[in-house]
């Protein structure tokens, strides 16, 4: 028998702090997949953020760095201006990317940095026990809105992909989700383009991915899948924004 | 013809492969692996064969499902 799925090359073969039915794993083997295809292992530089990622370096087996929390575009820019030969990537949960670094993100991306953004949306602060993220949905219960996100208290989440679409600089923006195979294979297509623009020096590539978090929803990994799919999507409509 | 290896201990149970099986031949187990995670296991039944679709693996957050095929 002819093996038709394998192990990543880039992946390291080691367990992960990850909860069970946690997004982040996917996508880890989703970027591997991509830098495996395209060959780019030996030029590939991450900057890994604050979060429940914060040691995703432990999991990826190519060089990677590690920035202050919300940083890690900023980090990116000093890396790819110094190497410019080398394949920079950010992997940046929704706190990190859109709250305390919103700042590092808009200006990064209205610079048309040559740069790939994986944007990791759980709707949550998941390292720190589930509070509210900018990218909470209305009316979802987190730590820190314990009757739901409110309009007019805390304001609608976020769109960051539809925000920076809207700059000159970037040339790519599209929005995914890891809830179905299906939409896993779709967020991996994704992910290679991010890669392929920079490659051709097209400029600043976001890929936002719907990740589920099962532990801060207080769901089964099959509820949490099943909320992605049905009611995440509802504030976050998949497909392609930019480019 | 296909199939698939489970590393099991890399397996955490989440039970996504089980869901998203078109044939219901990934099943969970009540054993548990040296992190203390009940695994799921590859239980083919009479006449039902696995396709070699690879939505198990394509789900697996741990990376943990290789499949094989004909
Ligand atoms: C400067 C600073 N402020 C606050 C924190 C605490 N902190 C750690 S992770 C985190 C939020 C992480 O949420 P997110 O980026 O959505 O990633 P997730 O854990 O959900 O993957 C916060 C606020 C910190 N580590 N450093
Ligand atoms: S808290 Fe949420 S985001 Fe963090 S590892 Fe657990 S499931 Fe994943
Ligand atoms: S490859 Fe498809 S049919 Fe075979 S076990 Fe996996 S999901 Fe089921
Ligand atoms: S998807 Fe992976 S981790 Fe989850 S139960 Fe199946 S083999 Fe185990």
């Amino acid at each position: 028998m002819k093996k038709i799925f394998s192990f990543p090359k880039s992946l390291k073969k080691v367990p992960n702090h990850y909860c069970p039915g946690c997004g982040h794993g996917i996508v880890h083997r989703l970027i591997t997949e991509v830098i495996d295809e395209l060959n780019i292992r030996e030029k590939i530089i991450a900057v890994a953020p604050v979060g429940c990622a914060v040691i995703a370096y432990d999991y990826w087996d190519f060089d990677c760095s590690e920035a202050a929390h919300g940083r890690a575009l900023a980090v990116a820019t000093g890396i790819k201006r110094v190497q410019p030969e080398k394949i920079v990537f950010t992997y940046q949960g929704d706190g990190d990317l859109a709250a305390i670094g919103i700042a590092e993100t808009l200006y990064a991306a209205n610079r048309g940095e040559n740069l790939t953004t994986i944007f990791i949306n759980n709707a949550v602060y998941g390292m720190t026990g589930g509070q509210m993220a900018p990218t909470t949905v209305l009316k979802q219960k987190t730590t820190t809105t314990p009757l739901g996100r409110g309009s007019n208290n805390e304001g609608p989440p976020l769109k960051v992909s539809e925000i920076l679409a809207g700059l000159d600089g970037v040339c790519f923006v599209e929005r995914n989700a890891v809830c179905s195979p299906a939409q896993v294979l779709k967020t991996k297509k994704a992910i290679k383009k991010a890669f392929e623009n920079q490659l051709e020096g097209k400029g600043f590539s976001l890929v936002e991915v719907l990740s589920m978090c099962p532990t801060c929803w207080g769901k089964s990994s099959e509820e949490a899948v099943k909320w992605v799919e049905e009611e995440m999507v509802k504030s976050f409509p998949l497909g392609r924004i930019k480019g | 013809m296909a199939q698939i290896k489970i590393n099991k201990e890399l397996c955490k149970g989440c039970g996504l492969c089980v869901m998203y099986c078109p044939k219901g031949i990934i099943r969970r187990s009540n054993k548990l692996n040296k992190k203390g995670y009940m695994y799921v296991e590859f239980k083919k039944q009479k006449g039902i064969d696995c396709v070699g679709c690879t939505f198990c693996a394509v789900m697996c957050p741990e990376s943990a499902i290789e499949v094989f095929k004909q």
